[in-house]
């Protein structure tokens, strides 16, 4: 074509990125020695290597080491060996090579990015202007918090050594997101990244050889399943950080249950994108093809469920698709690209089948008219319409460029569609009536929620999900928390429990028979199987009998703790109102129940009224706290506003101890109802009257009905049912080991947020048995970013 | 977005407002069968407009900064874009201190936008590539029709009280009429920006629509001067107005507002003509002046035309550039792309 017809044609062209460098890297590097130990390179035990390939050619890039358990040992000891005196690093000298590590990725960024695309298949416009600042931004945003860590988390300490598993989509960016706040809160680190896209990584462990990073703090090793349970099984590493499918997030739960190790989990996603009928239509498609057009849709945030206004559905769907026609296809090196090949064959042949299936039960897939490529495993974009909720389409993660949509009539229908799905990681909403969004985003079951905007990540902004999405965060305050401990005021092992003992003695005096009852719904109400077993108090009397709870009653209380909208919506003024005068209202019975407690357990007068005490002075604490224990303003590098929103985790399970049965339950129960959870909360199986006594009080003191429910009986045995209920979003349970470890095993159905002391009890006298640690688990933050300016 | 003709079949053109015939541009080979049909206009629907009023800043501003970042053009089809870009430009003065002599010397370059030697050396000798128009002042309207007589390169006059617009309306219909007879048959008025503060449609409808009857059969570009207008959507809800009343072309910018032509701007009237074409089918073209003086914002400005609007609006019956010194550096573009030397100013022709 001459220059005079080109004039006429007006095309683009193509606009190639060299890649001359990057294979010029790659044939300079021995792959079959890429395995990052102890601040050597490593060929794996016995040579393994596998093959990793350039997804829009299919064309071979290199022969990579392939890490088997052996390699994990020698990660992990080099990782153990390194973290004393990485610990002890001072926080100065941590943030320096943070700093050190972001500014060289800086001065290789273009080579970063190219290798990205290479490896990956997206476009070099979102590995060059997204990924990789991106990822810079987290070294030099944590290089802040390793020198602020004494300031900003006084008490708190590295966890220790971390395994880290990541994935193909984000391979850098992923990486980053792991390894800055890992070495900022002075962890040393094992990772592995996916055997999709292991080459970044591998350029990145020549950084930190650069940037002074001291041996076996970064260990980074490569290969696929079998190494990555090594790392989750393996006894050396204090935490687990995983992103992934939820398939894989419930297995590492499951491995981790009773292990002791803290677990993060960033999981899958099927974020709605709710577009209002006073939304900037045109705008919105764009936050479209940011949303579920960015990488190939295979992000774990994409917005793929679009749920649009009826009135406007048919206007934004036309301009949908007219978008659409304009998106390229093509090589993930050209300038020009906007949609690069899938990963690899197996996820194109995933997302072939899931369309095709989503066609058969009743969705129009609409496609624009457009050629593949060649060669390279590319995928059209595609937009389902006629997708009911049941569809599977609406329904599975598709992680490739397909988007579902579902219209809703009103905001209150909106809001159903958005949360009805087991995940509940992002969204988007699109609306100029600024009262409208901010309505909205509170409601949704979302960790991020992305007004007039999508797809907006920043360091100093917490991600990461509700609901089986995952749990924890990355980014920000909150994501340093997932690598960092404060020591917990632990006490003995509890034994397992003993069958119920029988009674020495009868019960004596001559009161009136008392039945205690469990209390469901603000009413106390007989066990459903309508037994009872024998509580002992001294000398192995009958104090009285508890009603004996089994499923039906879990499945009840968990019902009326759902059902219960007073005590969420509550303001925190409000709520705090009612701590404190249930404190007033057991401080005016505290002879009593210091009378139960020492009848029970056996202790002193004195001490049982000490117990009585502490636990008004303990409900006066988070009484106290529940206005204060608030959100942050995040101000991240664009004209926006983040909210760091606190939100309860809504229906929390609570298992508690025999030791100090009043003082434990108030423990536990006290910050999760302050930070606006409804509670099913099991008490001391031993002591359970000191519970049922409670139920007078809570029922004077305006305490909202369902917003504590408590059914006495078996404690190991309910806590496993607690564990079982796909609607329970937490639980937390201080038991015997088995137990722990057994209702982090039986949390995966909806991987609920578990927290346990490990079969330990707590010294529940301690002020360290109270405060923010028990306040951060009974929220979930929620980042809504909010970006202004007219 | 198509790029075949669309008759027009909705809207009334309002009163005063006539239907002319399709024009063909003059600069540059079309097919006959590609006429655009002229904005007729239709009655003020403040429903329309307020339809329209959903404009979210920052999501525009995002759009074009990835735009530009999503769209690299190289080589010969820069040269291509770039030749596209005289092709589409309003070569212009609008100084206190212009005269004849200075209009003339502004007419020549005109009319030998590239030097010789670069013109050849793209190939383009024999294909005539000119700006679309020449842009004075009303004093040098006749001045630069006498110099382009016979050409095809349009004379644009800024008319109106430019660029305030604050003369009485009479004053500035007759400057118009004093345009269209001394030969000029592209007027760009100017709007009274008080009158979008005060949401005042009607007013500005209305004056639009004597504008565009006192400009006869001389093209209409309305200048929004969107430097002033302080938000997006007072942009957009201008621009819809002006497309009401019967603009041929909605404009930017004067060049004399603190502000001049953006690319979120451009954006917010350039999603304003679509939204006009999608309910009336009626074509209406977009001109980005003042400021736009590098090749590099030229082929920015471009790729949001094709991006949004389609290759149809790459023509200069449909876009236009308001531009005095681009033209310079586009040349000097043009000359690295042939010998890869990077040019100095003073080796291409003042303008």
């Amino acid at each position: 074509m001459n220059i005079m017809e080109r004039y006429q044609a007006m095309e683009y062209g193509p606009a190639p990125e060299s890649r001359a460098e990057a294979d010029a890297w790659i044939a300079g590097r021995d792959f079959a020695r890429s395995l990052y130990v102890g601040g050597e390179w490593r060929a794996a035990e016995g040579g393994a290597t596998f093959e990793v390939r350039d997804p829009a050619t299919g064309a071979l890039l290199a022969n990579v080491s392939e890490a088997g358990k052996a390699d994990v040992d020698a990660a992990v000891a080099a990782a153990a060996k390194a973290l004393p005196k990485w610990r002890a690093t001072s926080g100065f000298a941590r943030a320096r090579i943070l700093y050190a590590i972001g500014r060289a990725m800086q001065r290789h960024g273009r080579l970063f990015a190219v290798l990205e695309s290479l490896d990956n298949g997206k476009p070099i416009r979102e590995s060059r202007d997204i990924d990789v600042p991106l990822a810079i931004r987290h070294f030099i945003h944590h290089a802040g918090w390793a020198q602020s860590l004494d300031r900003d988390f006084p008490g708190q300490a590295g966890v220790g050594v971390v395994g880290q598993i990541i994935p193909w989509n984000f391979p850098l960016l992923m990486l980053a997101w792991k390894v800055a706040p890992a070495l900022s809160a002075g962890c040393t680190v094992v990772l592995k990244p996916a055997e999709l896209t292991p080459l970044t990584a591998i350029l990145f462990s020549e950084i930190c050889a650069r940037a002074g990073v001291p041996k076996g703090v970064v260990n980074i090793v490569h290969g696929g399943p079998a190494a990555g349970s090594a790392i989750v099984e393996h006894s050396g590493i204090d935490k687990i950080a995983f992103t992934g499918s939820s398939e894989v997030g419930k297995i590492i739960r499951k491995a981790t249950a009773g292990s002791g190790k803290k677990l993060s989990l960033e999981l899958g996603g099927k974020s709605a994108f709710m577009v209002f009928e006073d939304a900037d239509l045109d705008s919105a498609v764009e936050g479209l093809v940011d949303g579920i057009w960015f990488n190939q849709g295979q992000v774990c945030c994409a917005g793929s469920r679009l749920l649009v206004q009826e009135g406007i559905a048919e206007a934004f769907l036309a301009k949908v698709k007219a978008r659409m026609a304009k998106l390229r296809l093509g090589s993930p090196l050209d300038k020009n690209t906007d949609i690069g090949p899938l990963v690899d064959a197996i996820q194109l042949e995933r997302v072939r089948r899931l369309v095709a299936e989503g066609a058969r039960q009743g969705a129009v897939c609409w496609q624009p008219d457009q050629p593949l490529p060649n060669a390279g495993y590319f995928h059209l974009p595609t937009l389902a319409t006629g997708v009911s909720p049941a569809n599977i389409l609406a329904q599975e993660e598709v992680f490739g460029p397909v988007l579902s949509v579902i219209t809703f009539r009103n905001t209150e229908e909106a809001v159903e569609l958005a949360n009805n799905t087991r995940y509940g990681l992002a969204a988007s909403v699109w609306s100029e009536n600024v009262n409208l969004a901010l309505h909205v985003a509170p409601q949704l079951k979302a960790g991020v929620v992305w007004i007039n905007g999508t797809n907006m990540f920043d360091a100093a902004c917490g991600f990461g999900g509700y609901r089986e999405s995952g749990f924890g965060r990355e980014g920000g305050r909150e994501g340093m928390f997932e690598y960092l401990s404060s020591p917990l005021p632990l006490g003995a092992a509890i034994k397992a429990a003993a069958p119920a003992a029988e009674p020495a003695t009868a019960g004596e005096g001559d009161a009136i028979d008392r039945t205690a009852k469990l209390y469901i719904g603000g009413k106390q109400v007989r066990p459903d199987g309508n037994y009872a077993y024998p509580v002992l108090g001294r000398k192995g009397r009958l104090a009285g009998e508890a009603g004996l709870g089994n499923r039906k009653d879990i499945r009840d209380a968990v019902a009326a703790a759902r059902g219960c909208k007073a005590w969420p919506e509550a303001t925190a003024f409000n709520r705090s109102q009612v701590l404190y005068f249930l404190a007033e209202n057991l401080s005016g019975r505290a002879d009593e129940f210091a009378a139960r407690i020492a009848d029970l357990t056996g202790v002193s007068g004195r001490a049982a009224r000490a117990e009585v005490d502490l636990s008004v002075e303990r409900l006066f604490l988070y009484a106290g706290l529940a206005d204060k224990f608030e959100g942050r303003a995040h101000q991240p590098p664009m004209r926006a506003v983040t909210l760091a929103l606190h939100e309860p985790v809504g229906v929390v399970g609570v298992v508690a101890p025999d030791d100090a049965p009043l003082l434990g339950l108030v423990s536990l129960v006290a910050p999760l109802l302050a930070m606006g959870n409804t509670v099913v909360a099991v008490p001391s199986e031993r002591h359970a009257l000191v519970a049922t006594d409670l139920y007078q009080v809570l029922e004077y003191s305006d305490v909202p009905a369902g917003a504590l429910n408590i059914v006495t009986g078996r404690a190991s045995d309910l806590a496993t049912v607690l564990a079982r209920h796909d609607d329970v979003d937490g639980l937390w349970v201080v038991a015997d080991a088995a137990t722990c470890a057994k209702v982090e095993a039986e949390s995966i159905g909806n991987l609920k947020r578990v927290w346990t002391a490990g079969g330990r009890t707590l010294d529940w006298h301690s002020a360290a048995a109270a405060g923010e640690a028990f306040l951060r688990r009974a929220i979930e933050v929620k980042n809504v970013w909010v970006p202004y300016g007219d | 977005m198509s790029s075949r003709i669309v008759h027009a079949e909705i809207g009334t053109p309002s009163p005063g407002v006539t239907t002319l015939p399709a024009r063909a541009p003059a600069n540059t080979a079309q097919p006959a069968d590609d006429l655009i049909v002229r904005n007729p206009g239709m009655p003020l629907d403040l429903g329309f407009l307020e339809s329209t009023r959903f404009v979210n800043r920052s999501a525009l501003e995002r759009r074009v900064a990835t735009m530009t970042k999503r769209r690299s053009i190289k080589g010969d089809n820069q040269a291509a874009w770039l030749l596209r870009a005289i092709a589409l430009m309003d070569l212009t003065t609008l100084n206190s201190n212009d005269t004849d002599e200075r209009v003339r010397r502004l007419c020549a370059k005109a009319l030998n936008p590239l030097r010789t030697d670069i013109a050849e050396g793209l190939g383009v000798a024999e294909a005539t590539i000119r700006p679309a128009a020449v842009c004075v002042y009303h004093p040098f309207v006749a001045t630069a029709v006498e110099a382009l007589h016979g050409s095809g390169v349009h004379v644009a006059a800024v008319s109106t009280a430019f660029p305030h617009g604050l003369a009485p309306l009479a004053t500035r219909l007759q400057e118009i009429e004093a345009s269209v007879r001394d030969g000029a048959d592209e007027i760009d008025v100017v709007i009274p920006r008080g009158l979008v503060f005060g949401a005042r449609w009607q007013e500005l409808y209305d004056e639009i629509v004597a504008m565009r009857a006192a400009c006869g059969e001389s093209h209409l570009k309305v200048i929004l001067g969107t430097g002033d207008l302080s938000t997006l959507r007072n942009v957009t809800l201008a621009s819809m107005v002006a497309m009401m009343a019967g603009a041929d072309f909605i404009k930017t910018s004067t060049g004399k507002e603190s502000v001049n032509a953006t690319l979120p701007v451009g954006l917010a009237m350039v999603r304003a003509i679509r939204a006009y074409f999608e309910t009336t089918g009626f074509l209406i073209g977009f001109k980005p002046a003042g400021g736009i003086s590098t090749a590099k914002s030229a082929l920015d400005w471009l790729v949001l035309i094709k991006e949004e609007l389609g290759r149809r609006w790459l023509e200069p019956d449909l876009f236009r550039f308001g531009a005095s010194s681009l033209l310079t550096d586009i040349e000097r573009q043009l000359e690295h792309h042939l010998t890869g030397h990077y040019s100095a100013n003073y080796r291409h022709a003042l303008a």
